[in-house]
């Protein structure tokens, strides 16, 4: 009767912020469905009461099925069988759970079949689903695809696949190929445009999560003789015209319920989406940001898995005559995953607020011309959107290897052994840090917000923020954090030196990462008791390691980073 | 092909997660100290129609229960999970009710509705574990029932072929329409709540709850799908002297508190001797034997 909804208070925390009656009353256009639709909201107050009720359905499915079913999804995994997978036993509960509880296509319109909420509680459903089960979250999460339909496909084709979504259809990005990886410019996958306009695809794309979904998401080369990633289009692939076949699925270390595909494309029918050449640059990019928040989501609820495992076993374990908790040494260890854990969260929560409210404006722009300051605030958190997501996917995901690494240690020998879940959390997480961009990928798109100083003027802003007097001191490290910060990025751009600037950059990113998770935590505290033991943890662990990056920074010399490059 | 079916259900106190509290000094419930749930077999049997409403586009589910104003929480869960209306049976006459009053209740509570293929309902409620309800209900109905159902297979032509649970195992019947089936907890379990229709149904509410509320009942007035149905003795047709403590022949003498202690336990050694006197010893005490 596990509910792990109702059984974690900073659900309820993070949904009742002050910003969300903004992104409510945006995302609902002032309740304008509200006679439309038998299940659209009166006001505010009954959207917040109605997200509150379904992530409650969420909390119980979470608890009760999929948690349920992990060990044994994990254990008889998907297998091919004439080319086509077939989904582990519990996988199949799982997927019949949510698409009888109506949880696909959670923020696509109502006119569309969807529910209309904001990304927030989606993600927070995301976020639950993940500490049940992570690698279910891959094939429940990539609904987040029909986004990318949503936002860049024409009329026809949201009428005609949206739906489908909603009413539970799986879907899949098909992006990497043997040779293109991170380095997705490099796909070669052929689209073909035939005499009567329509589109064919060959070719083979690999790694590709629930590649034997209902809805693909193609990327391809439209324009022959073209190298590079504007010679690439984005197509939907429909399952139902076939021409598409798995070949095998990889024999991971984790995540064994998601099958991860190798897909051969034999003249596959595909419509275009939107504008040739745009593929990459345009439509991946924002397929990719969403895909990003997703695996901040999955990182925070394998932390939160990991950390309740370890507090278990640590109440239980008695060693020395007492249980293991009582040692210091033991509750330094969980209060740090504690404070990893809710500092995770408070960053994936406020990121996905700024994607809240800049994609529901550029979804308004679609239907009117927006005024002059929806125009500027749009601007404003779309900006923060794109420094908080590849923050939040970087943190997120090394945090929650550390808290699994450290849930196996509270576990001792016994954490080594099969018989305790930290052990395939373990496994799970270690994914989280690769891929959809590898951390040293999130630190690449994070370092731009170091250098033209968006992660700055945004701490700068919360230092305003007006707090309760045992948090001075708190306020007053973070505040000399930020000094530290900023003195750091001006000598290391003031070296004009860009490979010094890339050396340096994982260390600036992640000095901006603990200042903005000890602010985001700061303000948590002034709304909740709660938060006030994790703030206080966490800005001590940030604190040692922002000197630690100053002092590496400040005895640097540049003509010390050939003993680090290999040339 | 479309079918009317009415789903049994009560709402009673979790017996499962009982705690230090649950029981009153005098041996009877603390209600107040159980939540009031959903009785779990009665999901199986909700379950059961919902799926036939997948089957047969049309079928309308209808769910009857008996018991306080706030029985409607049991409807509400109900419309959450794909049912289409539900009537909440609510009196002062009734209540006191044993199964035959209850029954007696029921059945007409199902005359009134009047269109009806199916009635289903859970093997048993948690709180009385009589599992005669259903049965009585099939008689005074003058119905054919099919008990410990465990899979209402298809309804074609008029009759249902159903799966039962029985002692021995498994066996597959066919009834004729109009039916009663109780169904056993070794059916599937019932399907979670539905976002959209946790949205839709939230404000449902039976006349006793809205009681004089203006504005709820403006809001109910514009979207009838909200208003749950409430009967009485009068709305049914009911003969009072059958219904209630007057309508109940059986007559709780009392309640005794039963406590189940562990003696302290014996080691037997694995020996041929040992074995034996222990089996003796279990035969003279009609354990065993």
């Amino acid at each position: 009767m596990a509910n792990f909804y109702n059984d974690n208070p900073a659900f309820k925390l993070h949904l009742n912020h002050p910003l969300m009656e903004k992104i409510v009353k945006l995302k609902e256009r002032n309740f304008a469905d509200a006679d439309k639709y038998d299940y659209a909201p009166q006001n505010f107050e009954d959207a917040m009461d109605s997200y509150d009720r379904v992530l409650d359905i969420v909390g119980d499915l979470c608890g009760n099925i999929i948690a349920e079913n992990a060990e044994d999804v994990d254990h008889q995994g998907p297998r091919v069988e004439n080319s086509r997978v077939v989904y582990a036993d519990g996988t199949k509960k799982n997927l019949d759970a949510c698409r009888k509880a109506g949880l696909m296509g959670m923020s696509m319109p109502r006119r569309l079949g969807g529910l209309n909420f904001p990304i927030t509680p989606y993600i927070m459903a995301a976020d639950m689903v993940s500490r049940a089960d992570a690698g279910f979250e891959n094939l429940w999460g990539l609904q987040d695809c029909a986004e990318t339909i949503y936002e860049f496909g024409s009329e026809e084709q949201l009428q005609k696949y949206i739906p489908r979504v909603c009413a539970g259809e799986t879907m899949s990005m098909d992006l990497t190929e043997p040779d293109a990886g991170s380095d997705l410019q490099s796909v070669m996958l052929k689209a073909t445009q035939k005499e009567d306009g329509s589109w064919v695809l060959n070719g083979v794309k690999r790694f590709i999560t629930n590649g034997d979904s209902d809805i693909h998401l193609v990327l391809a080369r439209s324009e022959e003789g073209t190298k590079d990633g504007r010679g690439l289009s984005m197509f939907i692939y429909d399952k139902r015209n076939g021409g598409v076949d798995v070949r095998r699925i990889e024999n991971k270390m984790g995540i064994k319920g998601s099958p991860t595909c190798e897909l051969v494309y034999k003249d596959a029918p595909a419509e275009l989406v939107g504008s040739t050449r745009l593929g990459l640059i345009k439509y991946v990019m924002a397929l990719m940001n969403g895909a990003r928040l997703g695996i901040a989501a999955q990182s925070v609820g394998i932390s939160e898995a990991a950390y309740r495992e370890a507090l278990q076993y640590a109440k239980e374990r008695k060693q020395f005559g007492k249980e293991i908790i009582n040692f210091p040494a033991v509750a330094e260890i969980l209060s740090t995953m504690k404070a990893k854990l809710d500092a995770s969260r408070t960053l994936l929560y406020a990121c996905s607020r700024f994607v809240d409210i800049y994609k529901i404006y550029d979804d308004i722009a679609k239907e009117r011309k927006l005024e002059v300051d929806e125009k500027k605030e749009a601007k404003y958190y779309s900006r923060l959107a794109d420094a908080f997501t590849p923050l939040a996917k970087g943190m997120t995901s090394e945090f929650c290897n550390q808290n699994a690494y450290d849930a196996i240690q509270i576990h001792g020998g016994s954490g080594f052994m099969k018989d305790y879940a930290c052990e395939r959390i373990y496994r799970d997480a270690r994914i989280t840090s690769i891929y959809e961009g590898t951390t040293q990928l999130q630190v690449v798109a994070a370092i731009r917000h170091v250098t033209t100083g968006t992660y700055l003027n945004w701490i700068k802003e919360q230092q305003t923020m007006q707090v309760a007097a045992e948090d001075e001191a708190v306020k007053a490290t973070l505040d000399f954090m930020t000094q530290q910060y900023a003195a750091a990025v001006e000598k290391v751009v003031g070296e004009k030196n860009d490979e010094l600037l890339d050396f340096m950059a994982r260390r600036l990113v992640e000095m901006a990462g603990y200042t903005v998770m000890g602010y985001l935590l700061l303000a948590d505290a002034q709304r909740d008791e709660e938060s006030r033991r994790s703030l206080h943890v966490f800005v001590k662990i940030g604190e040692a390691e922002v000197a630690k990056h100053v002092s590496f920074i400040e005895n640097f010399m540049p003509d010390q980073l050939s003993d680090y490059l290999y040339k | 092909m479309s079918l009317n079916i009415i789903v049994l259900a009560k709402q009673v106190p979790d017996t499962r997660n009982v705690g230090k509290d649950a029981m009153k000094e005098d041996g009877t419930i603390n209600r107040a100290a159980l939540p009031a749930i959903f009785n779990p077999e009665d999901l199986n049997a909700l379950e059961q129609a919902l799926k036939l409403k997948d089957m047969y586009p049309g079928t309308k589910v209808t769910l009857l229960t008996m018991g306080p104003g706030r029985a409607a929480e049991i409807i509400r869960e109900g419309l959450y999970r794909g049912a289409d209306d539900g009537i909440v049976l609510s009196d002062r006459a009734f209540a006191g009710a044993d199964t035959l009053a209850t029954s007696y209740a029921l059945s007409m509570a199902c005359r009134k509705i009047g269109k009806y293929d199916l009635i289903i309902g859970g093997r048993q409620a948690i709180d009385g574990d009589t599992a005669q309800v259903g049965p009585q209900i099939a008689e005074k109905l003058g119905l054919p029932q099919v008990t410990y159902a465990e899979d209402i297979i298809s309804v074609e032509d008029g009759k249902a072929l159903i799966k039962r649970r029985i002692e021995s195992g498994v066996e597959t019947v066919k009834a004729p329409l109009p039916l009663v089936v109780t169904v056993n907890g070794s059916a599937d379990e019932c399907r979670p709540r539905n976002a959209r229709n946790v949205q839709k149904y939230k404000y449902a509410a039976s006349p006793s709850e809205i009681g004089a509320d203006e504005e709820k009942t403006a809001f109910i007035e514009t979207r009838p799908y909200l208003a749950i149905g409430e009967w009485n003795t009068q709305t049914v047709e009911a003969d009072l002297s059958q219904c209630g403590l007057a309508g109940s022949p059986t007559k709780v003498k009392g309640i005794e508190n039963v406590v189940f202690t562990a003696k302290d336990a014996r080691r037997v050694e694995n020996n041929d001797e040992e074995l034996e006197s222990l089996v003796k010893e279990l035969i003279a005490n009609h354990t065993i034997g």
